[in-house]
Protein backbone atom coordinates (compact mmCIF):
# COMPACT_ATOMS: atom_id res chain seq x y z
CA UNK A 1 0.00 0.00 0.00
CA UNK A 2 1.04 3.67 -0.54
CA UNK A 3 -0.27 6.98 0.25
CA UNK A 4 -0.61 9.04 -3.10
CA UNK A 5 -0.20 12.66 -1.28
CA UNK A 6 -0.47 15.13 -3.75
CA UNK A 7 -0.05 12.85 -6.83
CA UNK A 8 -3.42 12.73 -8.24
CA UNK A 9 -4.31 16.38 -7.40
CA UNK A 10 -0.67 16.79 -9.42
CA UNK A 11 -1.36 14.50 -12.28
CA UNK A 12 -5.29 16.39 -12.61
CA UNK A 13 -3.48 19.52 -12.92
CA UNK A 14 -1.32 18.36 -15.75
CA UNK A 15 -3.52 16.22 -17.57
CA UNK A 16 -7.12 18.24 -16.81
CA UNK A 17 -10.55 16.54 -15.63
CA UNK A 18 -11.90 15.26 -18.82
CA UNK A 19 -12.93 11.48 -19.70
CA UNK A 20 -9.99 11.64 -21.44
CA UNK A 21 -7.79 12.60 -19.30
CA UNK A 22 -7.89 9.13 -17.19
CA UNK A 23 -5.87 7.19 -18.81
CA UNK A 24 -3.01 9.70 -18.73
CA UNK A 25 -3.50 9.80 -15.17
CA UNK A 26 -3.85 5.91 -14.15
CA UNK A 27 -0.77 5.68 -15.98
CA UNK A 28 0.80 8.55 -14.04
CA UNK A 29 -0.18 6.51 -10.79
CA UNK A 30 1.06 3.45 -12.21
CA UNK A 31 4.47 4.98 -13.17
CA UNK A 32 5.19 6.37 -9.77
CA UNK A 33 3.61 3.05 -7.60
CA UNK A 34 3.70 0.67 -10.13
CA UNK A 35 -0.15 -0.44 -9.26
CA UNK A 36 -3.60 1.33 -8.15
CA UNK A 37 -4.86 1.11 -5.13
CA UNK A 38 -8.60 1.04 -4.72
CA UNK A 39 -8.18 4.32 -2.61
CA UNK A 40 -5.91 6.08 -5.32
CA UNK A 41 -9.11 5.00 -7.90
CA UNK A 42 -11.25 6.20 -5.53
CA UNK A 43 -9.59 9.77 -5.46
CA UNK A 44 -9.70 9.60 -9.25
CA UNK A 45 -13.16 9.06 -9.66
CA UNK A 46 -13.70 12.00 -7.09
CA UNK A 47 -11.15 14.22 -9.12
CA UNK A 48 -12.97 13.68 -12.73
CA UNK A 49 -16.89 13.46 -11.21
CA UNK A 50 -17.11 9.93 -12.61
CA UNK A 51 -18.12 6.75 -10.92
CA UNK A 52 -15.48 4.64 -9.20
CA UNK A 53 -16.78 1.55 -11.37
CA UNK A 54 -15.60 3.33 -14.25
CA UNK A 55 -12.02 4.18 -13.31
CA UNK A 56 -11.93 0.46 -11.88
CA UNK A 57 -13.28 -0.86 -15.06
CA UNK A 58 -11.06 1.00 -17.10
CA UNK A 59 -8.18 0.12 -15.31
CA UNK A 60 -8.88 -3.30 -15.25
CA UNK A 61 -8.87 -3.59 -18.78
CA UNK A 62 -5.29 -2.80 -19.59
CA UNK A 63 -2.85 -5.52 -18.37
CA UNK A 64 -0.52 -2.84 -17.60
CA UNK A 65 -2.66 -0.81 -15.37
CA UNK A 66 -2.43 -3.37 -12.58
CA UNK A 67 -5.03 -3.15 -9.68
CA UNK A 68 -2.58 -5.57 -7.57
CA UNK A 69 0.32 -4.99 -5.40
CA UNK A 70 3.09 -5.52 -7.20
CA UNK A 71 7.00 -4.68 -6.76
CA UNK A 72 8.87 -1.88 -7.72
CA UNK A 73 10.52 -3.08 -10.79
CA UNK A 74 8.09 -5.17 -12.98
CA UNK A 75 9.60 -7.97 -14.83
CA UNK A 76 7.18 -8.90 -17.78
CA UNK A 77 8.75 -12.15 -19.67
CA UNK A 78 7.33 -12.32 -23.35
CA UNK A 79 5.47 -15.41 -23.93
CA UNK A 80 4.35 -15.31 -27.40
CA UNK A 81 4.81 -17.32 -29.80
CA UNK A 82 8.74 -16.00 -31.53
CA UNK A 83 9.73 -15.52 -27.83
CA UNK A 84 8.28 -19.03 -27.20
CA UNK A 85 10.15 -20.52 -29.64
CA UNK A 86 13.73 -19.46 -28.61
CA UNK A 87 13.57 -20.23 -25.47
CA UNK A 88 11.23 -18.33 -23.38
CA UNK A 89 10.68 -21.37 -20.83
CA UNK A 90 14.57 -21.39 -19.44
CA UNK A 91 14.10 -17.54 -18.84
CA UNK A 92 10.97 -17.94 -17.18
CA UNK A 93 12.96 -20.74 -15.05
CA UNK A 94 16.49 -18.74 -14.82
CA UNK A 95 14.11 -15.50 -13.02
CA UNK A 96 12.10 -17.96 -10.63
CA UNK A 97 15.55 -19.38 -9.68
CA UNK A 98 17.00 -16.38 -9.03
CA UNK A 99 14.12 -13.68 -7.86
CA UNK A 100 13.12 -16.91 -5.33
CA UNK A 101 9.32 -16.89 -6.52
CA UNK A 102 6.90 -17.81 -9.39
CA UNK A 103 4.95 -15.92 -12.15
CA UNK A 104 2.74 -13.67 -10.89
CA UNK A 105 4.14 -13.23 -6.99
CA UNK A 106 6.47 -10.66 -5.57
CA UNK A 107 9.43 -10.87 -4.03
CA UNK A 108 9.03 -10.66 0.02
CA UNK A 109 11.61 -7.11 -0.19
CA UNK A 110 9.02 -5.62 -2.66
CA UNK A 111 11.65 -5.22 -5.29
CA UNK A 112 10.73 -7.23 -7.91
CA UNK A 113 7.14 -8.98 -9.65
CA UNK A 114 7.82 -11.85 -12.31
CA UNK A 115 4.65 -11.68 -14.90
CA UNK A 116 4.27 -12.72 -18.58
CA UNK A 117 2.79 -10.19 -20.97
CA UNK A 118 2.18 -11.04 -25.05
CA UNK A 119 4.14 -9.93 -27.92
CA UNK A 120 5.86 -6.78 -27.35
CA UNK A 121 7.87 -6.48 -30.56
CA UNK A 122 11.03 -7.80 -30.34
CA UNK A 123 10.26 -10.74 -32.00
CA UNK A 124 13.81 -10.66 -34.35
CA UNK A 125 15.96 -10.92 -30.55
CA UNK A 126 13.92 -12.74 -28.94
CA UNK A 127 13.85 -13.84 -25.88
CA UNK A 128 12.81 -10.25 -24.57
CA UNK A 129 11.24 -9.11 -21.22
CA UNK A 130 10.90 -5.75 -19.88
CA UNK A 131 11.48 -4.14 -16.73
CA UNK A 132 9.18 -1.30 -15.79
CA UNK A 133 9.28 0.73 -19.20
CA UNK A 134 12.99 -0.96 -20.37
CA UNK A 135 13.20 -3.49 -22.74
CA UNK A 136 15.82 -6.67 -22.54
CA UNK A 137 16.69 -8.44 -25.62
CA UNK A 138 18.60 -11.58 -26.98
CA UNK A 139 18.01 -13.23 -23.31
CA UNK A 140 20.58 -15.43 -21.63
CA UNK A 141 21.33 -16.84 -18.13
CA UNK A 142 24.21 -14.33 -17.88
CA UNK A 143 22.69 -11.40 -18.59
CA UNK A 144 19.43 -11.69 -16.92
CA UNK A 145 21.73 -12.71 -13.69
CA UNK A 146 23.72 -10.04 -14.32
CA UNK A 147 20.69 -7.53 -14.66
CA UNK A 148 19.22 -8.69 -11.65
CA UNK A 149 21.81 -7.90 -9.96
CA UNK A 150 22.15 -4.58 -11.45
CA UNK A 151 18.72 -3.71 -10.25
CA UNK A 152 19.49 -5.30 -6.86
CA UNK A 153 22.76 -2.79 -6.64
CA UNK A 154 20.80 0.33 -7.37
CA UNK A 155 17.67 -0.46 -5.19
CA UNK B 1 -1.09 -17.44 -63.44
CA UNK B 2 -0.74 -13.95 -61.04
CA UNK B 3 2.09 -11.85 -61.55
CA UNK B 4 4.88 -12.32 -58.89
CA UNK B 5 8.22 -10.73 -58.25
CA UNK B 6 11.31 -11.49 -57.12
CA UNK B 7 12.44 -10.58 -53.81
CA UNK B 8 13.56 -6.97 -54.17
CA UNK B 9 14.95 -4.59 -51.99
CA UNK B 10 14.19 -1.49 -51.72
CA UNK B 11 15.08 1.72 -49.19
CA UNK B 12 12.78 4.54 -49.03
CA UNK B 13 10.78 4.01 -45.44
CA UNK B 14 14.50 4.72 -43.84
CA UNK B 15 16.02 7.26 -46.57
CA UNK B 16 16.75 10.23 -45.13
CA UNK B 17 14.62 13.42 -46.47
CA UNK B 18 14.64 17.00 -46.11
CA UNK B 19 11.19 17.38 -43.95
CA UNK B 20 11.33 20.89 -44.67
CA UNK B 21 11.86 21.30 -48.36
CA UNK B 22 8.61 18.26 -48.84
CA UNK B 23 6.44 20.18 -46.49
CA UNK B 24 6.83 23.54 -48.13
CA UNK B 25 6.24 21.84 -52.04
CA UNK B 26 2.74 20.27 -50.35
CA UNK B 27 2.00 23.28 -48.53
CA UNK B 28 1.22 24.38 -52.29
CA UNK B 29 -1.16 21.69 -53.07
CA UNK B 30 -4.38 22.00 -52.34
CA UNK B 31 -6.02 19.23 -50.21
CA UNK B 32 -7.33 17.71 -53.47
CA UNK B 33 -4.48 17.88 -55.16
CA UNK B 34 -2.90 15.76 -52.23
CA UNK B 35 -5.91 13.31 -52.11
CA UNK B 36 -5.42 12.88 -55.87
CA UNK B 37 -2.05 12.07 -55.63
CA UNK B 38 -2.71 9.42 -53.03
CA UNK B 39 -5.43 7.66 -54.91
CA UNK B 40 -3.69 7.51 -58.41
CA UNK B 41 -0.79 5.43 -55.90
CA UNK B 42 -2.87 2.71 -55.04
CA UNK B 43 -1.49 3.06 -51.46
CA UNK B 44 -3.25 0.48 -49.09
CA UNK B 45 -3.02 0.39 -45.46
CA UNK B 46 0.10 -0.92 -44.16
CA UNK B 47 -1.22 -2.26 -40.80
CA UNK B 48 -3.03 -4.99 -41.86
CA UNK B 49 -6.86 -4.49 -43.04
CA UNK B 50 -5.36 -2.70 -46.25
CA UNK B 51 -7.90 0.50 -46.79
CA UNK B 52 -6.92 2.48 -49.86
CA UNK B 53 -5.80 5.34 -48.07
CA UNK B 54 -6.32 7.84 -50.73
CA UNK B 55 -9.99 6.89 -50.67
CA UNK B 56 -10.17 7.30 -46.33
CA UNK B 57 -8.80 11.19 -46.64
CA UNK B 58 -11.26 11.91 -49.43
CA UNK B 59 -13.93 10.42 -46.78
CA UNK B 60 -12.97 11.94 -44.90
CA UNK B 61 -12.14 15.64 -46.29
CA UNK B 62 -15.80 15.61 -47.61
CA UNK B 63 -17.39 15.94 -44.01
CA UNK B 64 -18.61 19.32 -43.47
CA UNK B 65 -17.41 19.21 -39.54
CA UNK B 66 -14.99 22.10 -38.36
CA UNK B 67 -13.01 19.85 -36.07
CA UNK B 68 -10.95 16.52 -37.20
CA UNK B 69 -8.21 14.14 -36.35
CA UNK B 70 -5.47 12.60 -37.66
CA UNK B 71 -4.63 9.51 -35.49
CA UNK B 72 -1.42 7.66 -35.94
CA UNK B 73 -1.67 3.96 -34.97
CA UNK B 74 1.02 3.00 -33.33
CA UNK B 75 -0.19 0.26 -31.03
CA UNK B 76 1.93 -2.41 -33.38
CA UNK B 77 0.75 -6.03 -31.39
CA UNK B 78 0.30 -8.49 -33.97
CA UNK B 79 2.41 -11.06 -32.75
CA UNK B 80 5.76 -11.11 -35.24
CA UNK B 81 5.41 -7.38 -35.98
CA UNK B 82 7.95 -4.21 -35.08
CA UNK B 83 8.59 -2.31 -37.92
CA UNK B 84 6.72 0.61 -36.34
CA UNK B 85 9.14 0.64 -32.88
CA UNK B 86 11.82 1.16 -36.13
CA UNK B 87 10.31 3.38 -38.03
CA UNK B 88 9.89 5.71 -34.84
CA UNK B 89 13.02 5.29 -33.46
CA UNK B 90 14.53 6.11 -37.00
CA UNK B 91 12.49 8.21 -38.87
CA UNK B 92 9.75 9.67 -36.58
CA UNK B 93 9.76 12.98 -38.61
CA UNK B 94 8.59 11.12 -41.47
CA UNK B 95 5.99 10.05 -39.53
CA UNK B 96 5.46 13.49 -38.19
CA UNK B 97 5.75 14.98 -42.15
CA UNK B 98 2.30 12.18 -43.03
CA UNK B 99 0.16 12.96 -40.58
CA UNK B 100 0.92 16.82 -41.15
CA UNK B 101 0.08 16.01 -44.75
CA UNK B 102 -3.01 14.41 -44.07
CA UNK B 103 -4.12 17.13 -41.97
CA UNK B 104 -3.81 19.32 -44.61
CA UNK B 105 -5.82 17.38 -46.90
CA UNK B 106 -8.75 16.39 -44.81
CA UNK B 107 -8.64 19.67 -43.08
CA UNK B 108 -7.71 18.53 -39.76
CA UNK B 109 -5.30 20.69 -37.00
CA UNK B 110 -4.79 17.93 -34.73
CA UNK B 111 -2.88 14.83 -34.63
CA UNK B 112 -2.61 12.57 -32.07
CA UNK B 113 0.01 9.55 -32.02
CA UNK B 114 -1.29 6.17 -30.01
CA UNK B 115 1.38 4.29 -28.66
CA UNK B 116 1.56 1.52 -27.71
CA UNK B 117 3.23 0.99 -23.75
CA UNK B 118 5.44 -1.35 -24.95
CA UNK B 119 7.20 1.28 -26.52
CA UNK B 120 7.09 3.76 -24.18
CA UNK B 121 10.68 3.93 -23.52
CA UNK B 122 10.67 5.75 -26.71
CA UNK B 123 8.76 8.91 -25.70
CA UNK B 124 11.39 11.57 -24.61
CA UNK B 125 13.33 10.56 -27.76
CA UNK B 126 10.22 11.07 -29.53
CA UNK B 127 9.07 14.23 -27.88
CA UNK B 128 12.05 15.98 -28.39
CA UNK B 129 12.02 15.46 -32.00
CA UNK B 130 8.26 16.21 -32.12
CA UNK B 131 9.40 19.65 -30.48
CA UNK B 132 11.71 20.56 -33.32
CA UNK B 133 9.32 19.54 -35.86
CA UNK B 134 6.79 21.60 -34.64
CA UNK B 135 8.71 24.87 -35.25
CA UNK B 136 9.89 23.56 -38.46
CA UNK B 137 6.35 22.96 -39.59
CA UNK B 138 4.96 26.80 -37.98
CA UNK B 139 7.60 28.78 -39.91
CA UNK B 140 6.63 26.71 -43.45
CA UNK B 141 3.21 27.94 -42.37
CA UNK B 142 1.28 24.71 -41.58
CA UNK B 143 -1.55 24.93 -38.55
CA UNK B 144 -1.31 21.53 -37.05
CA UNK B 145 -0.06 20.48 -33.84
CA UNK B 146 0.67 16.45 -33.14
CA UNK B 147 0.61 14.74 -29.44
CA UNK B 148 0.63 11.12 -27.91
CA UNK B 149 -1.33 9.07 -26.04
CA UNK B 150 -0.15 6.00 -24.34
CA UNK B 151 -1.49 2.65 -24.56
CA UNK B 152 -1.18 0.37 -21.55
CA UNK B 153 -1.37 -2.90 -22.91
CA UNK B 154 -4.37 -4.17 -25.09
CA UNK B 155 -3.85 -5.66 -28.29
CA UNK B 156 -7.15 -5.16 -28.90
CA UNK B 157 -6.45 -1.33 -28.76
CA UNK B 158 -4.81 -1.45 -32.95
CA UNK B 159 -8.30 -1.66 -33.76
CA UNK B 160 -9.62 1.80 -34.69
CA UNK B 161 -12.73 2.17 -32.98
CA UNK B 162 -10.99 0.44 -29.56
CA UNK B 163 -7.99 3.08 -30.31
CA UNK B 164 -10.82 5.88 -30.14
CA UNK B 165 -12.13 4.65 -27.14
CA UNK B 166 -9.14 4.24 -25.04
CA UNK B 167 -8.36 8.02 -25.93
CA UNK B 168 -11.60 8.84 -24.51
CA UNK B 169 -10.58 6.93 -21.22
CA UNK B 170 -12.88 4.12 -21.80
CA UNK B 171 -12.36 0.37 -22.08
CA UNK B 172 -10.63 -0.55 -25.35
CA UNK B 173 -14.15 -2.33 -26.70
CA UNK B 174 -14.19 -1.69 -30.36
CA UNK B 175 -17.22 0.23 -31.63
CA UNK B 176 -20.32 -0.97 -34.09
CA UNK B 177 -19.51 0.47 -37.52
CA UNK B 178 -20.56 2.17 -39.70
CA UNK B 179 -20.54 5.06 -38.59
CA UNK B 180 -16.72 4.71 -39.94
CA UNK B 181 -13.98 6.81 -38.56
CA UNK B 182 -13.85 9.00 -41.74
CA UNK B 183 -17.41 10.05 -40.40
CA UNK B 184 -17.65 9.94 -36.78
CA UNK B 185 -14.19 8.70 -34.97
CA UNK B 186 -12.30 10.12 -32.13
CA UNK B 187 -14.72 12.26 -30.27
CA UNK B 188 -17.27 11.46 -32.39
CA UNK B 189 -15.55 13.63 -35.23
CA UNK B 190 -14.21 12.98 -38.48
CA UNK B 191 -11.41 11.06 -38.29
CA UNK B 192 -8.49 9.85 -40.50
CA UNK B 193 -6.21 6.83 -38.71
CA UNK B 194 -3.57 5.37 -40.37
CA UNK B 195 -0.57 3.17 -39.36
CA UNK B 196 2.39 4.50 -38.46
CA UNK B 197 4.13 2.89 -42.11
CA UNK B 198 1.03 3.88 -44.13
CA UNK B 199 1.75 7.60 -42.88
CA UNK B 200 5.37 7.64 -44.14
CA UNK B 201 4.30 5.69 -47.50
CA UNK B 202 2.40 8.94 -48.20
CA UNK B 203 5.45 10.56 -47.50
CA UNK B 204 7.17 8.98 -50.44
CA UNK B 205 4.29 9.19 -52.64
CA UNK B 206 4.28 12.95 -52.65
CA UNK B 207 8.58 13.23 -52.64
CA UNK B 208 8.51 10.93 -55.56
CA UNK B 209 5.37 11.35 -57.29
CA UNK B 210 2.52 8.06 -57.65
CA UNK B 211 3.73 7.34 -60.84
CA UNK B 212 7.24 6.43 -60.00
CA UNK B 213 5.70 4.75 -56.75
CA UNK B 214 3.03 2.49 -58.63
CA UNK B 215 6.21 1.23 -60.70
CA UNK B 216 7.34 -1.01 -57.31
CA UNK B 217 4.87 -3.78 -56.23
CA UNK B 218 1.53 -5.33 -58.78
CA UNK B 219 -1.05 -3.85 -59.99
CA UNK B 220 -3.29 -4.48 -56.77
CA UNK B 221 -0.35 -4.20 -54.19
CA UNK B 222 1.42 -0.82 -55.45
CA UNK B 223 4.97 0.09 -53.65
CA UNK B 224 6.88 -1.68 -51.06
CA UNK B 225 6.59 -2.59 -47.43
CA UNK B 226 8.26 -3.16 -44.36
CA UNK B 227 8.91 -6.79 -43.68
CA UNK B 228 9.50 -7.88 -39.83
CA UNK B 229 11.37 -11.29 -40.57
CA UNK B 230 11.54 -13.55 -37.55
CA UNK B 231 11.18 -17.65 -36.06
CA UNK B 232 13.86 -20.10 -37.66
CA UNK B 233 15.41 -17.69 -39.97
CA UNK B 234 19.16 -16.90 -39.89
CA UNK B 235 18.68 -13.34 -40.41
CA UNK B 236 15.76 -11.87 -38.19
CA UNK B 237 14.91 -8.32 -38.99
CA UNK B 238 13.56 -5.44 -40.57
CA UNK B 239 13.35 -5.68 -44.45
CA UNK B 240 11.82 -3.13 -46.72
CA UNK B 241 10.37 -5.35 -49.90
CA UNK B 242 8.60 -4.81 -52.46
CA UNK B 243 5.09 -5.98 -52.88
CA UNK B 244 4.05 -9.60 -54.86
CA UNK B 245 6.74 -11.64 -54.45
CA UNK B 246 5.79 -15.37 -54.20
CA UNK B 247 6.25 -16.84 -50.55
CA UNK B 248 8.73 -19.02 -52.36
CA UNK B 249 11.21 -16.59 -53.14
CA UNK B 250 10.94 -15.17 -49.81
CA UNK B 251 11.58 -18.42 -48.23
CA UNK B 252 14.28 -18.72 -50.46
CA UNK B 253 16.00 -15.66 -49.40
CA UNK B 254 14.85 -15.42 -45.72
CA UNK B 255 14.25 -19.21 -44.26
CA UNK B 256 16.67 -21.56 -43.01
CA UNK B 257 16.43 -24.49 -45.44
CA UNK B 258 13.90 -26.61 -43.39
CA UNK B 259 10.97 -24.16 -43.80
CA UNK B 260 7.96 -26.17 -43.48
CA UNK B 261 5.13 -23.32 -42.68
CA UNK B 262 5.30 -19.32 -42.83
CA UNK B 263 2.90 -17.32 -40.52
CA UNK B 264 1.79 -14.49 -43.15
CA UNK B 265 0.28 -11.36 -41.11
CA UNK B 266 1.07 -12.45 -37.40
CA UNK B 267 -1.46 -14.21 -35.60
CA UNK B 268 -4.51 -13.32 -37.11
CA UNK B 269 -3.17 -13.68 -40.42
CA UNK B 270 -2.27 -17.42 -42.28
CA UNK B 271 -0.73 -20.52 -41.42
CA UNK B 272 0.98 -21.07 -45.59
CA UNK B 273 1.76 -24.64 -45.61
CA UNK B 274 5.77 -25.65 -47.88
CA UNK B 275 3.35 -27.10 -50.68
CA UNK B 276 1.49 -23.97 -51.24
CA UNK B 277 4.66 -21.53 -50.80
CA UNK B 278 4.95 -21.39 -55.24
CA UNK B 279 1.50 -20.31 -55.38
CA UNK B 280 0.93 -17.74 -52.50
CA UNK B 281 1.50 -14.03 -53.34
CA UNK B 282 2.07 -11.59 -50.62
CA UNK B 283 0.38 -8.75 -51.62
CA UNK B 284 -3.24 -7.40 -51.43
CA UNK B 285 -4.28 -10.20 -54.34
CA UNK B 286 -2.95 -13.22 -52.18
CA UNK B 287 -2.07 -13.57 -48.31
CA UNK B 288 -2.03 -9.33 -47.19
CA UNK B 289 0.00 -9.30 -44.27
CA UNK B 290 1.06 -5.98 -42.07
CA UNK B 291 4.42 -7.12 -42.54
CA UNK B 292 4.60 -9.80 -39.94
CA UNK B 293 6.15 -13.17 -41.29
CA UNK B 294 7.38 -15.68 -38.78
CA UNK B 295 9.28 -18.89 -40.00
CA UNK B 296 8.47 -21.92 -38.86
CA UNK B 297 11.06 -24.89 -39.25
CA UNK B 298 10.26 -28.94 -39.29
CA UNK B 299 11.59 -29.19 -35.60
CA UNK B 300 8.39 -26.50 -34.37
CA UNK B 301 5.07 -28.12 -33.11
CA UNK B 302 2.34 -26.86 -35.02
CA UNK B 303 0.31 -27.72 -32.11
CA UNK B 304 2.22 -25.82 -30.35
CA UNK B 305 1.90 -23.05 -32.28
CA UNK B 306 -1.76 -23.12 -32.74
CA UNK B 307 -1.99 -23.13 -29.16
CA UNK B 308 0.12 -19.79 -28.55
CA UNK B 309 -1.93 -18.22 -30.81
CA UNK B 310 -5.20 -19.42 -28.90
CA UNK B 311 -4.15 -18.46 -25.56
CA UNK B 312 -2.73 -15.03 -26.52
CA UNK B 313 -6.39 -14.25 -28.44
CA UNK B 314 -8.37 -15.70 -25.19
CA UNK B 315 -6.24 -13.17 -23.21
CA UNK B 316 -6.37 -10.39 -25.53
CA UNK B 317 -10.24 -10.68 -26.87
CA UNK B 318 -11.95 -7.60 -25.10
CA UNK B 319 -14.92 -9.98 -24.19
CA UNK B 320 -17.36 -7.53 -25.23
CA UNK B 321 -19.29 -9.77 -27.96
CA UNK B 322 -19.95 -13.21 -27.59
CA UNK B 323 -18.92 -15.23 -30.79
CA UNK B 324 -15.20 -13.89 -29.62
CA UNK B 325 -15.00 -14.22 -25.84
CA UNK B 326 -16.42 -17.77 -26.02
CA UNK B 327 -15.20 -18.95 -29.41
CA UNK B 328 -11.69 -18.25 -28.47
CA UNK B 329 -11.90 -20.02 -24.90
CA UNK B 330 -13.79 -23.37 -26.91
CA UNK B 331 -11.03 -23.45 -29.75
CA UNK B 332 -8.40 -23.34 -26.87
CA UNK B 333 -10.37 -25.92 -24.88
CA UNK B 334 -11.33 -27.90 -27.95
CA UNK B 335 -7.73 -28.48 -29.10
CA UNK B 336 -6.10 -28.73 -25.87
CA UNK B 337 -8.70 -32.08 -25.88
CA UNK B 338 -8.19 -33.47 -29.17
CA UNK B 339 -4.45 -33.59 -27.97
CA UNK B 340 -5.47 -35.29 -24.75
CA UNK B 341 -7.71 -37.95 -26.60
CA UNK B 342 -10.15 -36.48 -24.84
CA UNK B 343 -12.38 -35.75 -28.16
CA UNK B 344 -12.26 -37.56 -30.84
CA UNK B 345 -10.85 -36.18 -34.32
CA UNK B 346 -13.57 -34.98 -35.69
CA UNK B 347 -14.65 -32.58 -33.04
CA UNK B 348 -11.58 -30.95 -35.45
CA UNK B 349 -14.54 -30.36 -38.08
CA UNK B 350 -16.96 -28.64 -35.55
CA UNK B 351 -14.19 -26.59 -34.31
CA UNK B 352 -13.45 -25.29 -37.43
CA UNK B 353 -17.40 -24.78 -38.18
CA UNK B 354 -16.93 -22.78 -34.79
CA UNK B 355 -14.22 -20.37 -36.19
CA UNK B 356 -16.23 -19.86 -39.59
CA UNK B 357 -18.94 -19.07 -37.27
CA UNK B 358 -16.43 -16.26 -35.59
CA UNK B 359 -15.61 -14.93 -39.06
CA UNK B 360 -19.26 -14.08 -39.28
CA UNK B 361 -20.84 -13.44 -35.56
CA UNK B 362 -17.99 -11.37 -34.29
CA UNK B 363 -18.36 -7.53 -33.96
CA UNK B 364 -14.67 -6.44 -34.82
CA UNK B 365 -11.02 -7.78 -36.93
CA UNK B 366 -10.10 -9.76 -33.79
CA UNK B 367 -12.88 -12.28 -33.21
CA UNK B 368 -13.28 -12.19 -37.03
CA UNK B 369 -9.69 -13.32 -37.84
CA UNK B 370 -9.01 -15.68 -35.06
CA UNK B 371 -10.07 -18.33 -37.70
CA UNK B 372 -7.42 -17.75 -40.32
CA UNK B 373 -4.60 -19.01 -38.03
CA UNK B 374 -7.02 -21.88 -36.95
CA UNK B 375 -8.04 -23.02 -39.72
CA UNK B 376 -5.24 -23.03 -42.03
CA UNK B 377 -3.15 -24.64 -39.49
CA UNK B 378 -6.15 -27.54 -38.67
CA UNK B 379 -6.19 -27.50 -42.45
CA UNK B 380 -2.10 -28.29 -43.44
CA UNK B 381 -0.89 -29.94 -40.17
CA UNK B 382 -4.31 -32.19 -39.29
CA UNK B 383 -2.29 -34.78 -37.54
CA UNK B 384 0.34 -32.54 -35.72
CA UNK B 385 -3.07 -31.20 -33.74
CA UNK B 386 -4.59 -35.31 -33.51
CA UNK B 387 -0.76 -36.67 -32.36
Amino acid sequence: MYQTDNLVKDLVEIHGRRRDSLMPILQGIVEKHNYLTDDAMVEVAKELDISAAEVYGTASFYSFLDTEPRGKYVIRVCKTITCAMKGKYEIIEVLEDVLKIKVGETTSNGLFTLLETNCMGWCHKAPAMLINDIPYTELTREKIVKIIRDYNHNK
Amino acid sequence: MMETKKVSKVDLIFEHIDPRELLTKVHGMTGSDIIEEIIESGLKGRGGAGFPTGMKWKFCAEEKEKTKYIVCNADEGEPGTFKDREILDRVAYKVYAGMTIAGRAVGAKKGIIYLRGEYKFLLPQLRMELDGFHKMIDEVGYDFEIDFRLGSGAYICGEESALFESIEGKRGEPRNKPPYPTSSGLFGKPTVVNNVETLVNSVIILKYGSERYKKMGTRFSTGAKVFSVSGDTLIPGIYELELGMSLLEFVKEFGDGDTKAVQVGGAAGFCVPRKLFASTVIGFEGVPTGGSMMLFNSSRSMYHILHNYLEFFTEESCGQCTPCRVGCQQLLKGVESVKKGESKSTYLNELVKLADTMKIASKCGLGQSVGNAFNSIVENFREEIIY
